[in-house]
């Protein structure tokens, strides 16, 4: 039980296993084969009429030729779930090539798909986190975020909410509500004293934590009764077999509905075409994961499935400098994040909406 | 055969055919909706950005415009139902007018479905068989379900009866009435599963209560009707269709009630949600008294309930509500205090404060401000086709084999008001 043990499957065992995985994957989904075969009969057919509108669009839009066929087969293509192995091998290497060629580097897509035995399980310790705000930054920087001048053109995944500590005084005793009516409500109960949730997430002192503050970092919590995935009318959020709730970024309508049902405003809109400097970009990418983004689309945290997927941690747990954040595999009983469920004082948030959220918080 | 062959161009041409102030109408919609198509344009290559619209506050004019419409849409039941239910004779007279404005609305619902989408390119995403369709989950799905039904209902209904006029038959009412029933029943229907839509979200706690469903369908059946009467006497002043009192004074009765229950209900939940004042009120105190200092929200919900409250006193007086000359007044109040009190004035603070408790105000654009008035410019715009075409065949001017007399009859009249003129 090394605290810097792999959370999934060690790297040894997955590096060859990673075909069979893929092969293995593929084959829940051969009953609904016939089902795929008809659906692209029927496309080939029903998107003719379709194909005359937004081709001329997708066209005009593009100069350069290869990418407009790109993104003309991209318009096309069907949900990634429901994809063949060999169509979602298809979609990610259109993908590399637009990207690489966008970003001017050799960008890969990855779809190393879900792990037997595996559920991916996070914990973070409120006592130890000092609002130093890396994690968002280090998440940023990983998962290929929008990061313009213009309001509506940053988007950040993690929050760290910084809560005033209340301050309890006798000048207060008397400051209750309502006054004047000779009946007195309260006080000093009024004074904030890390009202739960109600916090500002954009400051940047000179040093932390700051007095008087304490903190209190959010983020996706990959519910495992996501609201989420029951309100898209489309299915393009689903929950992966390992637990991590993705969105398929070619398939969103934009409808924004999963906003409105997110109980813990995980989910960011890419208000317009994300800015992305091909120097910041970060190539190393997963199709359900950190892969660039359209103009349109809803967009939020997967546990850096590019990484995890690859028996490594999410970048804001490596980059934590306190050790605040902790990642696992939860159906393995000897993994950090087991021990901690096990062994500390654990809630969720908002635990009364019955979302059963998979990002648990702890204190010592 | 040859008669529906006929219809369509018979119906057309008396359509084209109109006055200068026809034309003048037509033409000004029609630049307000070239307006809204650029607007279209560019939220389709800049994206919503050059919108007001934010990650805290998502939905804001075009989401409160659709709900607002599909009350509108669901609205026009109240001349069907008396017609067919009670067999109202004035109202049975023009019913297929409130299936004209219910055809109109949806269409209208559509239109802002589209300007809310962030890829109106992917709508194909949802089509059965070819995307995927998330039923029964979604309630997004449920309402483009119930949308797209009532729309063929009015369709079929409506143009089926304007075909029986035009050709001279007789109704079937074997096949006719069932399908009048189940529309009134879907009428229901659509305004309820749209409540639903956002009161099935924990996360937003202003939502997020039962009333929410009955709350839309009786300010739908204040709202609608008072655009329909409204409607009526337009079409009374401008055309040679009459549409007696009766049918005016019974939807002013609907609107007398509805408009009452809708502020009943208003209060109801002033009084739950501020007696405990819970973290949940959040959304309603900002919308009455401001939060944090936002107030942005405040006039227009003091404006829209004291224009509400107005409407259903001169509702309520019989003296005004029999008074053509200042019926009017009352129904714009009342439409106008609906519109802000079931768009904006829902929609927007249910995401004050967002979950995790921020408070973020909303400013629409200008361009948001000229695609919301540009894609109701268009509706009425339908709206104008579908009401002339069904008035010239309910006044038997535009008839199977009578369409070599309307023309000579339609030039002798230019001519007639040439020379008035």
């Amino acid at each position: 039980m090394a605290p810097k043990k792999t959370p999934l499957a060690d790297p040894v065992k997955e590096q060859p296993s990673e075909c069979p995985a893929q092969a293995a994957s593929a084959e829940p989904l051969a009953p609904g084969k016939t089902t795929t075969s008809r659906r692209d009969f029927l496309k080939a057919g029903g998107m003719l009429s379709l194909s005359s509108l937004m081709g001329a669009g997708a066209l005009m839009a593009q100069s350069d030729e290869a990418r407009a066929a790109i993104e003309w087969a991209e318009h096309f293509q069907g949900n990634y779930r429901l994809m063949t192995p060999k169509e979602k091998a298809e979609a990610r290497a259109r993908l590399e090539k637009r990207y690489s060629a966008e970003y001017g580097k050799k960008v890969t897509v990855d779809g190393t798909e879900a792990q037997p035995n595996v559920l991916m399980g996070y914990a973070l310790n409120v006592r130890k986190c000092i609002g130093c705000r890396r994690c968002v930054k280090a998440c940023v920087a990983e998962n290929n975020q929008s990061r313009g001048k213009e309001a509506g053109q940053n988007i950040e995944w993690i929050q760290v909410l910084k809560m005033e500590r209340g301050e309890f005084s006798k000048e207060k005793m008397n400051q209750g509500y309502p006054e004047g009516l000779g009946i007195q409500v309260g006080g000093n109960a009024y004074s904030p004293a890390g009202t739960v949730l109600e916090g500002q997430y954009f400051y940047e002192p000179a040093a932390v934590p700051e007095k008087d503050a304490t903190y209190m970092p959010i983020a996706c919590m990959q519910c495992e009764k996501p609201p989420c995935v029951k309100v898209c009318p489309v299915r393009t959020t689903y929950r992966e077999p390992d637990g991590v709730v993705v969105i398929d970024y070619n398939w969103c309508i934009g409808c924004r509905m999963c906003m409105g049902a997110c109980p813990y405003w995980a989910r960011r809109f890419n208000l317009t075409t994300p800015v992305l400097p091909k120097e910041e970009m970060n190539p190393v990418t997963h199709y359900l994961g950190n892969r660039p983004r359209m103009r349109g689309v809803v967009e939020k945290c997967h546990w850096c499935l590019q990484r995890t997927r690859q028996g490594r941690y999410p970048a804001c747990v490596e980059v934590c400098p306190v050790g605040a954040r902790k990642f696992g595999n939860l159906l393995d009983p000897e993994s950090e994040v087991s021990l901690i469920l096990a062994r500390k004082n654990v809630f969720r948030l908002k635990a009364d909406l019955n979302t059963f959220p998979k990002f648990f918080y702890f204190y010592d | 055969m040859q008669k529906l062959m006929s219809f369509a161009p018979d119906y057309f041409y008396y359509i084209l055919k109109g006055g200068m102030k026809f034309y003048a109408w037509m033409g000004f919609l029609a630049i307000l909706s070239a307006i809204a198509l650029y607007g279209f344009y560019l939220q389709n290559t800049e994206g919503l950005i050059v919108t007001g619209l934010t990650s805290q506050i998502h939905d804001g004019l075009y989401f409160a415009n659709l709900v607002f419409l599909v009350g509108v849409a669901a609205g026009a039941v109240t001349i069907v139902f008396p017609a067919y239910v009670h067999h109202h004779k004035a109202m049975h007279e023009v019913t297929v007018l409130g299936e004209m404005l219910a055809i109109s609305a949806v269409i209208m619902v559509t239109l802002f479905v589209l300007a809310h989408m962030g890829r109106p390119d992917r709508l194909w995403h949802m089509i059965p068989f070819i995307g995927i369709y998330n039923l029964p989950g979604s309630m997004l799905g449920w309402d483009v379900l119930v949308l797209t039904g009532y729309l063929l209902l009015n369709f079929v209904c409506g143009f089926y009866f304007l075909y029986v006029k035009y050709s001279g038959g007789t109704i079937n009412r074997k096949f006719f009435m069932p399908l009048i029933y189940v529309s009134i029943v879907w009428a229901l229907s659509i305004h309820t599963v749209t409540a639903f839509l956002i009161s099935t979200m924990p996360a937003r706690p202003m939502w997020f209560h039962s009333v929410m469903p009955i709350r839309f369908i009786v300010t739908a059946f204040a709202a609608g009707p008072c655009l329909i009467i409204l409607i009526f006497q337009i079409i009374r002043k401008n055309t040679k269709l009459w549409i007696q009192d009766e049918a005016i004074n019974l939807l002013s009765l609907i609107i007398t009630w509805c408009l009452g229950i809708a502020l009943f209900l208003t209060l109801s939940e002033v009084v739950v949600e501020l007696y405990a004042r819970t973290e949940h009120a959040d959304g309603l105190y900002y919308l009455m008294f401001g939060l944090h200092g936002l107030t942005r929200l405040v006039p227009w919900f003091w404006g829209s309930l004291i224009a509400m409250i107005i409407a259903f006193a001169m509702f309520l007086t019989p003296g005004i509500r029999t008074n053509y000359k200042l019926l009017p007044i009352a129904c714009v109040l009342a439409f106008g205090g609906i519109w802000v009190e079931k768009g904006m004035a829902l929609v927007v603070p249910g995401f004050i404060p967002t979950p995790i408790g921020e408070v973020t105000e909303y400013y629409p654009t200008m361009i948001e401000v000229m695609m919301t008035i540009g894609l109701w410019a268009m509706g009425f715009f339908i709206l104008t086709i579908l009401l002339k075409g069904a008035i010239g065949i309910l006044l038997g001017e535009v008839r199977f084999g009578g369409a070599a007399k309307s023309i000579d009859s339609a030039s002798s009249g230019k001519t007639a008001a040439y020379e008035s003129r």
